[in-house]
Parts: structure tokens; C-alpha cells; sequence
């Protein structure tokens, strides 16, 4: 059909090229005249000749073709067996993708909200070491995390997590993974998520609540997670009871550690899990852990005692952090696609010791460690144990409704200024916070929150807050931890 | 210390099990190891005939079992892509990670059908490479079973006699039971039915039922009620004789069509475990036909 419309064409152009043939054709004479008439004549029956052999080919042809499908129609159902066979032989997937079938599982997830909270001036969590807390209020859009995995070879997975926001990028982890060490050993190593506590490897797109519990955020600062760029060991019993243990070693450069500028491990953790089903339809882990951190210089903004202009505060000392986590499973039949239930809890207590330099802050006029403003310096001891947890529970009614309650508390306890208790203030408190949340999801993929708290961790104040938050990801399908 | 790294020692340096360890992702794949092994597997399945395998989490006993098994057998076709990846990586046993001859997937042994030519999660839940619900056609189960034998005799040399035999037995009990079942299915031929789930292309191929209605609007989208209203609506101009609900899920959508509808709501087993009758891989496929002909009107 095809080569009968080209022929067509052609003849129709050669036609077409000759009617407009330059006006000096028309002055020719009638001899002319005459044997262009014949050329043309001429050309017409060798096309009509050509054309007709061309028809009768492509009869011919399609004669062949439709023999040739009868033929191909057998000769498919045979390569189909082989296929199989083949396939069966081999045991292998077929290459199907192209090239880019190598590129790196990509996310990128999307989170917002709007939140309705008061503005407090110095907004805190009173009690504990001043740290970066969330204050923005009104519409707002958290970090974009862009996610990429693969595995590297046989050997290897990595994976990263780019989180953007107004013009930065922050690598929130950036690690590598052993596939191939074998024996019920893993290692990782990079920029990560300890592995201590239950939430702390988690990102806040994967939690269940819009902010962090508060011990997270008293302990670890505004990220609300222990992050750093070291080395993690782990190892897998081979029983059929869960039990991991598992070391890590890095720079420990974040709270409540510091950037120390040497040579080895600034910071460790050790952390062990259990965890097995109880019947089909209950599943648990627990866990215990311990970071030990050190910091130089560690500074933040106290209040001045005397009522005066604030002070800052350096701590040097050692931190050390032990958890105690569980987190409970429920979902009958252990089908957990419409309505399932999930406790978790977790309790932390920290112990720091050390020495702690109280002066003048930037441009103040003068305080208790420094009441002429002439740089001087009181040094101190530093000794705190401090603890918090929390407790929460997430029920999912329906495949796309879910409703928690969270509650927070936290314990001052005891803090040991030494000379240093006269100069800046050193509350006594108990912060706590309950938190309700409903959201809703319309696939795996999206998911927006309502949430509502009373956060009571200033002295004197009730904040009660309204969160409608929404996250979205985009791309490949993260598998998520228990 | 020193005592203990040595007892720590001496049980990395235990020989293997005798029976050759299998982790299953669901029951049937279990139960096909189990045909063919016999006592010579020890056999663990991950999930139960009346989970999601969608929906599983990568729960601590998993990758405790997973730890010490020998072989995976898994779907693939993304069925299990929300959690046997983490349970793998988690378990540091580096015999079955993918790529690896302890990592089996059934779906490599088949030709996978309803491959989508978008991909777009606006189409709901798709899985790119095809419907993983390859169960529910028995002629799939003999390709698996012979694909998997080959990889159990791989990796256990010393009874790679005894996995042939063992399939070939089994093969040839399955030959003669595709026979009856084929012979017993004849009425279902050209039957319209409606499925919950889009989780029986196989199965209706196999038995040669048309689907002629999905109750989720998208693939792993619940249907609304208006949506199931407009399902009710084709009922006149397209009408179906049944509606089938794999064992796992809820049954209000079909049972509400059903009502409407007045034809049979169907439970087909789908696994190995899916009701109480289907407590082997036959038994699945006789329960399957015998719901499927008792939904049909009796001549």
C-alpha cells in the first residue's frame, strides 16, 4: 500500500513539475509543442508500466506475507515454549529495561503545614539546655527530602537523603550499606541516622505525629534525631527470636556533642533489640541503647540571675544518654490493611558532666558572671541528670483514617550549676505536652494531618496549637522499617 | 569476654542444618517448596492465606527468620516491595540478597500479564512489571515448581537427586489434577464475572471467566460508594453471574454488590491457608472450583 502511494506521488509530482516548467516552454513552436505531447505520452505508459509491475509485486508479496504469518503464528507459539523454557533454564528475569533501568530509586517527598500556635518570646523547653526550637507560625513548608538509593554492586547499597529549603541543601544522611559481609553482619558507614532509640532512625515523613515527642527535641536539638558521620556495626543472632546488637563510632559533632577538631572518635553509641510476633496477630520490639558524646565549647543563652542582660554558657564534659524503648504491634489476623494499632513508648535519661564557663553575651552591658562587662569568665563544675519519655498510640480504623494520642513528659531533674547557680538562672521544670492527631490517607503516597496539642514547656504558659499538615511523596516505593 | 567470643566463635562455626532452610514470602510458594523438598526442607512462610501481602511490615521475627535461610522464595513483580527489601538488608545474611542463587522469585519462571504501559501513580497502585498474582493459575504453579527445583538441587548438591524426583512426582500428580480441574471447570467457560481486586487475570485466563468489572476504582484504591454504584449500574447492560474476593480482603464491596445485584459473592481462596479448606496447594484448587461452581445456578 505504501510503495503504491509513493509511486502515485512521484508520478504526480513529475506531472506537476512539468505543467510549471518555465514560461520559455510557451514561446516553443507547435514541432515542439507535438513532441513534448509525445514525451509526455511516452512517460505516462512507462509509469502506468511501472506502476503495474509494482501492483503486481506487491500482490505477490502479500501472498508471501500472509503464508509467511501462518508460518510466523507457529514459529511464535514454538519461541513461546522456548521462551519459557529458556526462561526456566535460565532462572533468570529478562533484561527487559534499557540503561536507565540502572538509575537510583528516587523520592522526593513533599511536607507543609499551616500551624496556629502563640507567640512566645523566648520559646523553650524550659528545664533542659537551651536548643533550636520550631517557632514559625502561619503557613509553612518543611524540608523537601529527596531521597536516592541503589545498590551499588553486589557488595553495596547506598543511599541519600538531600533535604532542600530556601536555598540550601542539607545531606541529612549520606551512607553506604554492606549487602554481601554475610554472617548476620552489616555495616554502614556515612553520614547517618543513629540506630539508638525507636524513632531516632526514623525521618519525621515516616512518624506518626507532626513534630517530634519532646524528649527527641530536648535531647537532640531541633533536627530531633542523633545524626552523625561515622561507622555503624550490627549484627543479627541466628535464632529465631529476634535479637541485633549493634556499635557506632563517628565524629559526633552534634548535640549534644560538639565539633571538637581531632583525630578518631569524637562520639559512640551501643544499642541492642529484641523483638518477635505473639500469634498472628501481635508483633513487638524493644530495645535498649547508650550514646556517649563529648563536647567543647558547647554554648547557649541563660538568663541572667540577677535579671540583667543574658549570659552565655559553654559546657566542656561528657554526655551520656541511655535509652529504654518498646514499640507494640496490633492488627487482627495480622492483616493490618484496615485497622491496626501501634504503642510505642520510649524513656531516656541523660547524665553530663563537665565544666561550664559562664560570660558576657555579645553586646550585653553586664551580668552576674561579668557585672563590669570587662570579659571575665566564671568557671564552674556542670553536672545534670536529666530524664523525659513519652508514650503514644496510633489507631488506624479504616484503610484510610488513623487517630493518635501522644503524651510528653519531661523531668528537669537534677542540675548542678556549682558557682555558676548564683549567676545565670536554673529553672526547675516539668514540661509536658499532649498531643491528638487524625489524618488521612489517600493511597500510601499522601497523607494530611490534623493535629491539635497543649504544650505546657514554659513555666506559665499553655500553648495550645493547631497543625493541618500534609506529605506527599513522589517516585519510587521506600520500604519502611518496623 | 574471652570465653564468651569464643562461644560466639564456636556458633558462627556450627555446620548448616541438615534440611535446607526456606523463607517463603507466602504461603503457596511454602507449600511448593514443601511438595518438592519434603523433609528435606525445613519451610518458613512469612504470611499467612489471610494477609495482604501488599501490607506487610518488616517485622523483627521476619528478619530473624531471614537471617538464617538458606533460600528465599519470593513473588517478585514488586508484590512484597513494601518490606522483603528492608527484612533482606536487615537480616545480614548475604546468601540472599538479590542477584544471589538463595533469592528466588516465581515470577521470573512465568509470563507476567496486565503489564502497564504507563507509568503513572495516577493509576493507582500499578506494578510495573506485570500482575504478580500468579497463583491463581495452576498451570504457573508447574513452571514455578520446576524452576525452583532446579534452584533448590543448585543449592543443596547433595540432594539435588531427590528435588528432580521430588518434582517430578509432584509434577505429574499436578498434570493429572489440571485434567479433573479442567474437565470439572468446563461451565465456567465464557462466565462474566466482576472481581474485587484486580488479583485474577490469571485465574480467569486459566478457566477462561471474563472479567467484565473491577470493584476498585485503581488498583489498591478503595472503592467509594458512588463508584460502586456506577459497578452496580453496568450490571444492566453487562450483567455478571459472580463477584470474587480474594480471601484476604474485606468483603464489604462485594458483599454490597452482591446484595444489589443479586448474584453470588465468591471467596476464592487465593493461597494456600485462604479458607479452611485449602490446606495444601490441591486443596486450593479444589476449594477454588468448588466455590465457583456452587456460584453457579444449578442447571
Amino acid at each position: 500500500m505504501k510503495h503504491r502511494s509513493l509511486t502515485a506521488l512521484a508520478v504526480a509530482l513529475s506531472f506537476t513539475a512539468l505543467a510549471f516548467s518555465p514560461p520559455a516552454a510557451a514561446a516553443a513552436g507547435d514541432a515542439d509543442l507535438a513532441e513534448i505531447r509525445k514525451q509526455l505520452q511516452q512517460m505516462k505508459e512507462a509509469y502506468e508500466q511501472r506502476i503495474a509491475a509494482l501492483e503486481q509485486k506487491l500482490a505477490q508479496a502479500a501472498g508471501v506475507a500472509a503464508k509467511a504469518e501462518g508460518t510466523a503464528a507457529k514459529a511464535e507459539s514454538v519461541a513461546r515454549e522456548a521462551e519459557s523454557a529458556a526462561r526456566q533454564a535460565s532462572l533468570r528475569p529478562p533484561a527487559a529495561a534499557p540503561a536507565s533501568g540502572f538509575n537510583p530509586e528516587a523520592s522526593l517527598i513533599l511536607q507543609g503545614q499551616v500551624r496556629r500556635m502563640k507567640d512566645v518570646g523566648d520559646r523553650r523547653i524550659a528545664g533542659f539546655w537551651p536548643t533550636e526550637v520550631e517557632t514559625r507560625r502561619g503557613f509553612s513548608l518543611d524540608e523537601s527530602e529527596l531521597v536516592l538509593a541503589a545498590n551499588v554492586d553486589p557488595y553495596w547499597r547506598g543511599q541519600a537523603i538531600v533535604a532542600l529549603i530556601d536555598g540550601e541543601a542539607e545531606v541529612e544522611e549520606a551512607w553506604f550499606q554492606s549487602l554481601g559481609l554475610g554472617n548476620g553482619f552489616g555495616l554502614k558507614g556515612g553520614r547517618l541516622r543513629s540506630g539508638i532509640g525507636y524513632l531516632n532512625e526514623q525521618h519525621p515523613h515516616a512518624q506518626d505525629f507532626a513534630d517530634a515527642p519532646l524528649i527527641y527535641q530536648a535531647m537532640f536539638g531541633e533536627g530531633a534525631s542523633y545524626t552523625q558521620d561515622g561507622v555503624q556495626l550490627k549484627w543479627v543472632a541466628p535464632t529465631d527470636t529476634f535479637f541485633e546488637v549493634g556499635a557506632e563510632a563517628g565524629r559526633g559533632a552534634a548535640f549534644p556533642g560538639s565539633e571538637r577538631n581531632k583525630n578518631g572518635a569524637g562520639g559512640g553509641a551501643l544499642f541492642a533489640h529484641v523483638g518477635d510476633d505473639i500469634g498472628v496477630s501481635h508483633s513487638w520490639r524493644a530495645g535498649l541503647s547508650y550514646l556517649q558524646t563529648q563536647a567543647k565549647a558547647r554554648e547557649a543563652t541563660f538568663a541572667d540571675a540577677g535579671g540583667l542582660d543574658a549570659a552565655t554558657a559553654s559546657f566542656d564534659g561528657k554526655s551520656r544518654t541511655w535509652i529504654a524503648d518498646f514499640v507494640w504491634k496490633w492488627a487482627p489476623e495480622g492483616n493490618a490493611n484496615y485497622r491496626n494499632f501501634k504503642l510505642q513508648g520510649e524513656y531516656f535519661q541523660r547524665r553530663e558532666r563537665g565544666d561550664l564557663a559562664c560570660a558576657n553575651a555579645v553586646q550585653s552591658l553586664g551580668n552576674n558572671c561579668d557585672p563590669g562587662n570587662t570579659g571575665a569568665v566564671v568557671l564552674s563544675d556542670y553536672r545534670s541528670r536529666q530524664s523525659g519519655w513519652y508514650l503514644q498510640g496510633v489507631y488506624q480504623f479504616t484503610p484510610n483514617w488513623r487517630a493518635g494520642l501522644r503524651y510528653d513528659r519531661l523531668d528537669s531533674g537534677r542540675r548542678d550549676f556549682g558557682a555558676n547557680a548564683a549567676n545565670v538562672v536554673v529553672e526547675d521544670f516539668r514540661p509536658k505536652r499532649v498531643t491528638l492527631m487524625a489524618d488521612y490517607s489517600w493511597s500510601e503516597f499522601s497523607r494530611m494531618r490534623l493535629q491539635l496539642a497543649q504544650d505546657k514547656s514554659i513555666p506559665g504558659v499553655t500553648d495550645n496549637r493547631v497543625w493541618l499538615q500534609y506529605i506527599m511523596s513522589l517516585g519510587a516505593h521506600g520500604a519502611h522499617k518496623f | 569476654m574471652h570465653k564468651m567470643f569464643l562461644a560466639l566463635l564456636a556458633l558462627l562455626a556450627l555446620p548448616a542444618h541438615a534440611a535446607l532452610n526456606v523463607f517463603a514470602t507466602v504461603p503457596e510458594w511454602a507449600a511448593l517448596a514443601k511438595e518438592i523438598g519434603g523433609s528435606r526442607v525445613a519451610v518458613y512462610a512469612a504470611t499467612h492465606g489471610l494477609q495482604d501481602p501488599h501490607r506487610i511490615e518488616a517485622k523483627p521475627s521476619l528478619i530473624a527468620r531471614a537471617r538464617s535461610a538458606q533460600l528465599v522464595v519470593a513473588t517478585g513483580a514488586e508484590l512484597e516491595v513494601g518490606w522483603l527489601p528492608v527484612v533482606l538488608r536487615e537480616s545480614g545474611n548475604r546468601n540472599i540478597q538479590p542477584g544471589r542463587p538463595g533469592y528466588f522469585e516465581a515470577a521470573s519462571a512465568v509470563a507476567l500479564v496486565d503489564v502497564p504501559k504507563v507509568l503513572d501513580r495516577a493509576h493507582g497502585d500499578v506494578h510495573a512489571a506485570g500482575n504478580p498474582h500468579i497463583q491463581t493459575d495452576p498451570r504457573n504453579i508447574l513452571k514455578v515448581a520446576e524452576a525452583l527445583a532446579a534452584r533448590m538441587a543448585e543449592l543443596d548438591p547433595a540432594e539435588a537427586t531427590a528435588y528432580r524426583s521430588g518434582v517430578q512426582a509432584f509434577a505429574a500428580k499436578w498434570r493429572a489434577a489440571l485434567a479433573r480441574w479442567e474437565k470439572a471447570a468446563a461451565p465456567l467457560r465464557g462466565v462474566p464475572v466482576l472481581v474485587q481486586h484486580r488479583a485474577f487475570p490469571y485465574l480467569t485466563d486459566w478457566l477462561g471467566l471474563r472479567e467484565v468489572g473491577v470493584l476498585e476504582p485503581r488498583p489498591g484504591v478503595e472503592a467509594s460508594a458512588a463508584y460502586l454504584a456506577e459497578v452496580l449500574a453496568r450490571q444492566a447492560t453487562q450483567p455478571a453471574r459472580m463477584v470474587l474476593r480474594p480471601a484476604y480482603q474485606h468483603d464489604a464491596p462485594s458483599r454490597w454488590i452482591a446484595e444489589r445485584a443479586k448474584i453470588p459473592a465468591v471467596t476464592v481462596p487465593f493461597t494456600v491457608g485462604g479458607t479452611p479448606e485449602a490446606g495444601d496447594l490441591f486443596a486450593l484448587f479444589d476449594d477454588t472450583l468448588r466455590r465457583l461452581l456452587a456460584a453457579l445456578p444449578t442447571p
